[in-house]
């Protein structure tokens, strides 16, 4: 297999009883991306941020993981990835400092490392005067710049990010989006997030890919797909050609309230 | 057996592999049981630091077997007449202290459900670390909490003049039977919380489970005193077994019903089941 190539997908497959939330899916991205899974609610992109996580395993097909087969190896990629989920990560009765340092003890990051690797990430990110104070003190934005942090301790060869600025203010958001940049260039980690911000993905993403319905309609390099539209054309156009214009599709009730009742304890 | 002896270059460079894959083997075993135990003491210390920010929570927990012993103990104390040798009061403290080390224990799955409502189940399955140290670790986080219960009961038994043994050993033996019941039970917790997955049908099921737990054991009356069909199931519940060894260790003058060896045996097994249900079924929770 290319050596440059972070993430293959053959034929992966998962179906809940006789629905298809991931159909057959064959992809690849390359090492140093960053890499945007765009579609509405519903399309398949949280099933497919958990079979590469190995939170769920495949019912058919295979993903291999810097070579490394999700189906066959799971606890051997489990070392290799950090994961952002899309709900709060981080305990909320502890400080983020001990989020980070119990993580850091669970990822087995040697003990005179971590202090050093710590207070370094916290700087980068923009926590240190807050290391000290409850997660549940926190904003919104700095809740998720720490989740950044714990998902990156181990030195992970993927970043995965599961809707990684829902539910916060445009200002958190952009601060989230510059400190994900910043890690990227520190870090040179290979970064896999799925959205359905075109705004987001626009400003860090070097390659998207728009799924519906379980199947990627359309894959490649940002900049192409939109200047493949014309001079002014926004990636909101290339989705709205390729999908129509179905982002804001039905929300089930259940997921709405998750999600407002995570946000008002994220407090944002 | 091989009797044809093999050139000898063959032969060692045969014992050179054999030794070398050995070797590696016992590597492999001994980095995961280390990888193993650390998650273990890692997951507990989650839960410590918890406690140590949230002491308020370990004060009110020991209201409920003040409540218990003072009122419930002390008025039914005068009106019961039993065939133990025992006075009803110190009959009835090693049962209370199970009870509260069991209603402990059952809240390990309200927090592992609020847990899976935020993200944090998700961050623990994606660990590299064995699904059954995170539910070993959980265990003994309760067990902690458990022990302040420990402590409350003993206070009070010494002020309701319960004939307490307060030899090294006796305590220690007690320590051991509290730790052993809230893992127990908080793994049991944990196991109900994965099937059910929200907080609303766990606080039904949760009830429904702990009260026949408690009523169908000789917490508060001898399994004597019970018709035979709840005779039986008292016998497969095991917070009987818990009190039947914490009744022994205890108090003076009194001795285990079914033999401390096996309350212990039978504790660990069904530890070990409630364990490897529950790391299969924890990582459930994420999806």
């Amino acid at each position: 297999m290319d050596d440059l190539i972070a993430l293959e997908c053959k034929a992966l497959t998962k179906r809940f009883g006789s629905l298809v939330a991931v159909d057959k899916l064959s992809f690849s991205v390359q090492k140093q991306d960053i890499f945007a899974l765009i579609g509405p609610n519903g399309a398949g992109k949280s099933t497919l941020m958990k079979l590469l996580t190995t939170i769920l395993p495949p019912t058919e097909g295979d993903a291999f993981i810097e070579n490394i087969s999700i189906l066959k190896y799971p606890a051997k990629v489990r070392e290799i990835i950090g994961y952002v989920p899309q709900l709060i990560s981080a305990d909320g009765s502890l400080t983020g400092y001990e989020n980070l340092l119990l993580f850091s003890k669970l990822y087995g990051i040697p003990k005179n490392e971590r202090d050093k690797r710590i207070q370094q990430s916290l700087e980068t990110m923009g926590l240190s005067t807050v290391a000290h104070r409850y997660v549940s003190e926190y904003s919104g934005g700095m809740v998720r710049r720490l989740e950044i942090i714990l998902a990156m301790l181990h030195n992970p060869k993927i970043l995965f990010l599961d809707e990684p600025t829902s539910g916060l203010d445009p200002i958190a958001r952009k601060t989230v989006w510059e400190h994900l940049a910043l890690i990227h260039k520190r870090d040179g980690v290979t970064i896999i997030l799925t959205t359905h911000d075109m705004q987001e993905a626009d400003y860090l993403c070097n390659k998207v890919a728009i799924i519906l319905k379980g199947k990627i309609v359309e894959m490649g390099d940002t900049e192409k797909l939109k200047s493949a539209l014309g001079e002014d054309a926004t990636l909101n156009d290339v989705f709205i050609k390729y999908a129509g214009n179905s982002i804001e599709a039905d929300h089930a009730y259940k997921e709405i309230a998750r999600r407002r009742r995570t946000e008002s304890e994220r407090g944002s | 057996m091989l009797t044809k002896r093999l050139p000898d270059g063959v032969e060692q460079k045969a014992n050179e592999v054999r030794n070398e894959a050995i070797r590696k083997m016992l590597r492999v075993f001994h980095t995961n049981t280390i990888v193993f135990f650390t998650s273990i003491f890692v997951i507990l210390e989650f839960e410590l630091r918890k406690i140590f920010h949230q002491h308020s929570e370990i004060l009110f927990r020991s209201l409920q077997p003040i409540l218990w012993l003072l009122m419930f103990g002390q008025v039914i104390s005068h009106e019961i007449i039993m065939n133990e040798k025992i006075p009803y009061i110190d009959f009835l403290t090693p049962g209370i202290l199970a009870q509260s080390v069991l209603f402990i224990a059952i809240f390990n799955g309200i927090a592992v459900i609020w847990e899976r409502d935020m993200g944090i189940v998700q961050k623990f399955v994606v660990a590299p670390i064995p699904r059954s140290a995170i539910v070993l670790g959980k265990g003994v986080g309760s067990a902690i909490r458990a022990v302040s219960q420990l402590i409350v009961v003993y206070v009070l038994a010494y002020f309701l003049d319960v004939n307490i043994d307060w030899s090294f050993f006796a305590i220690l033996g007690v320590l051991l039977f509290v730790i052993l019941g809230a893992i127990l039970f908080s793994t049991f917790s944990l196991v109900i919380a994965c099937i059910v997955k929200t907080r609303e049908r766990f606080m039904g099921i949760g009830q429904v489970l702990t009260m026949p737990l408690f009523f169908a054991s000789n917490a508060i009356y001898p399994i004597a005193a019970m018709p035979t069909w709840l005779k039986t199931v008292a016998h497969s519940n095991p917070l009987t077994y818990e009190i039947d060894a914490l009744r022994a260790i205890m108090l003076h003058g009194t001795s285990s019903t079914y033999g401390l060896g096996f309350d212990l045996l039978f504790m660990v097994f069904i530890i070990l089941i409630l364990t490897f249900i529950g790391s299969v079924l924890y990582p459930r929770l994420a999806r």
